[in-house]
């Protein structure tokens, strides 16, 4: 009898053995076919394809700044007033909500790179044409929920909680910029 | 039952083997329903029409739309002006989703008002709020296909909530797009979901049935149906009534499609998309108002998308959150206020969802975003303790035959 118990109770320990490794090898074929199917809805190899754009700034005057398209998003660049430059190295990063130096976000200070997306909730804030709102600080401003960025695309004041992004962009030439 | 019940002998031969004649004769015909429902009632079957014109339309529309960033819009517009009667099938399609959201609302205060969450009815309900999110991501989802101002700021700034969410948000939002911005991928798989996720409802909605059938209707006094004098069968009494509230339903439809259909539309868009230039105020669809206003009372991104889930989550558990054993509000003298409280609050949260966030808005926001959590997860589970409840009637023909017992309910049925 305990003989016959004690067998007993290890086939049972064996089935459950076989039903816990059948459900675990069945769930890991799920998840490997359910993969594709999930996988499929990021970007595309001809969407990454696309991830990079060539500027020419050569034609970009003191003042002026041209918004191009990278992966469908605007990118804002606009070529500084030494002005401008003095005011966005100067100010204190005392009170900023996202402190960062004017150095560390143009490679070039003459040409400030942008993504031009809102960070609060992906609108595209005016400033690059002349008559736009620039907001208080001079850079550009959001009117979705009334962002305020300055001269080198840092909030200063509103909802947004970053720093307009910086794309990952380097200088071909002196007036070439490759940005992606 | 007998099963020569019917007459016509291809029915007959066919119900002996497949018993639909049956079911239907039973769940449509005798199904027994309390006999003091209100027109407030009406709004399940109606819910139901909006269903079926929404699904009838969408087929023949996507039959002439082109899911395609270059084609879209234009698509749309050639619907409006060159297919025959593509006007009026859009306009009744568009419309229809705010019609379906009006009606689905009312369903909803209704089931509020007169308890129809409680014991023995919470599966009915959690059904009913998961058809309420299915709906929500159909009617998003479709609104970005005409693709213009509204359709992909909207989309921009919808699909940006889940960057909110920390570490995989921003792979999250990728994904959601096939690409770093709304564009051509984001509206294909938009157009995909949008025509499938209907079926899905329709599918939801049987289950809501299966489990209305079950113990049948709620009715306007919240107690037990306890016997046969309580109730009328569902035809002819309550497909007449709801026939008649369709008709009343279709000539306010009919109005706004023909003499207002673009009053719950945006201006902006009949603007085809441009992702370079965002419109200068972002509003979404009237329907989403109340729960955008949420969104945009609390300071913190992430925390202001916690706030606007959880406003629908708090929907889920409102069976267990509500602790008094008296559904219908006729015998809560105190919850009744609340109730209509909460009613304005949702409007109040509405109309904020619709003004700029800034200056006194913010505030009201903030306030009636407060007051809305209170009444789900403080007032629910407290007021049973306070509240004193009126004594409940001892049956459903008591208050409407004035005698009490089931002996003298009987005897008038007699007459009848």
């Amino acid at each position: 009898m305990p003989k016959n118990s004690k067998s007993k109770n290890s086939n049972e320990g064996k089935r459950d053995f076989l039903i816990v490794s059948t459900y675990t090898i069945a769930g890991i074929g799920a998840a490997a076919v359910a993969w594709p199917l999930i996988d499929q809805m990021n970007p595309a190899a001809d969407t990454l394809a696309l991830a990079s754009t060539e500027v020419d700034l050569s034609s970009l005057e003191e003042g002026q700044a041209i918004t191009v398209t990278w992966r469908g998003k605007p990118v804002f660049v606009r070529h500084r007033t030494p002005e401008e430059i003095k005011l966005a190295k100067q100010v204190s990063l005392d009170d900023m909500r996202h402190p960062e130096r004017d150095e560390d976000r143009v490679p070039n200070e003459k040409y400030i790179v942008l993504v031009g997306v809102c960070t609060h909730l992906g609108c595209v804030p005016l400033g690059q044409k002349s008559g736009d709102v620039k907001g208080q600080y001079g850079g550009w401003f959001c009117p979705c929920h009334g962002s305020h960025y300055d001269h080198s695309g840092r909030i200063r004041k509103g909802p947004a909680p970053t720093n307009l992004e910086v794309p990952s962009y380097k200088f071909l030439s002196d007036n070439v910029i490759k940005i992606g | 039952m007998s099963k020569s019940k019917f007459k016509n002998p291809v029915v007959k031969w066919i119900d002996h083997r497949l018993p639909v004649f049956s079911f239907m004769d039973h769940e449509l015909n005798h199904y027994p329903t309390p006999k003091n429902l209100n027109y407030f009632w009406n709004f399940g079957s109606l819910a139901g029409f909006a269903l079926v014109t929404m699904i009838v339309t969408g087929i023949v529309l996507s039959m002439n739309y082109t899911a395609h960033v270059d084609y879209a819009f234009d698509s749309v517009e050639r619907i409006m002006r060159d297919v025959n009667h593509g006007w009026l099938i859009r306009y009744i399609h568009m419309n229809g989703a705010s019609f379906f959201f009006i009606v689905v609302y009312i369903h909803i205060f209704r089931g509020l008002y007169y308890g129809s969450y409680k014991a023995p009815r919470e599966l009915l309900w959690i059904l009913g709020v998961l058809i309420l999110l299915l709906m929500m991501a159909t009617a998003f989802m479709g609104y970005v296909l005409p693709w213009g101002q509204m359709s992909f700021w909207g989309a921009t700034v919808i699909t940006n909530l889940f960057s909110a969410i920390p570490l995989v948000g921003e792979s999250i939002v990728t994904w959601l797009w096939g690409g770093f911005s709304v564009d051509n991928s984001t509206l294909n798989r938009f157009f995909s979901l949008h025509f499938v996720l209907p079926f899905v409802i329709v599918g939801v909605v049987i289950l809501h049935l299966v489990a209305l059938h079950r113990f049948g209707s709620n009715n306007p006094i919240g107690i037990d149906v306890r016997g046969t004098q309580d109730t009328v069968p569902f035809s002819p009494y309550y497909t007449i009534k709801d026939l008649f509230g369709l008709s009343v339903f279709l000539s306010f439809f009919a109005a706004a499609v023909f003499f207002f259909p673009n009053f719950m539309g945006h201006p902006d868009n009949y603007i085809e998309a441009n992702p370079m230039v965002t419109p200068a105020h972002i509003v979404p669809e009237w329907y989403f108002l109340p729960f955008y206003a949420i969104l945009r009372a609390v300071p913190d991104k992430l925390g202001g998308v916690l706030f606007m889930f959880g406003a629908i989550a708090v929907l889920f558990i409102l069976p267990w959150l509500d602790r008094s054993s008296v559904r219908s509000s006729q015998f809560r003298p105190i919850y009744k206020i609340f109730f209509w409280i909460l009613l304005l609050d949702c409007v109040l949260l509405g109309y904020l969802g619709a003004m700029p966030a800034e200056g006194i808005y913010v505030i009201l926001s903030r306030i009636a975003t407060a007051y809305y959590f209170f009444h789900f997860l403080i007032l629910f589970p407290l007021l049973p303790y306070i509240e004193k409840t009126k004594p409940l009637p001892i049956s459903i023909s008591e208050p409407i035959l004035g005698g009490g017992s089931a002996a003298s309910a009987f005897a008038v049925r007699e007459k009848r």
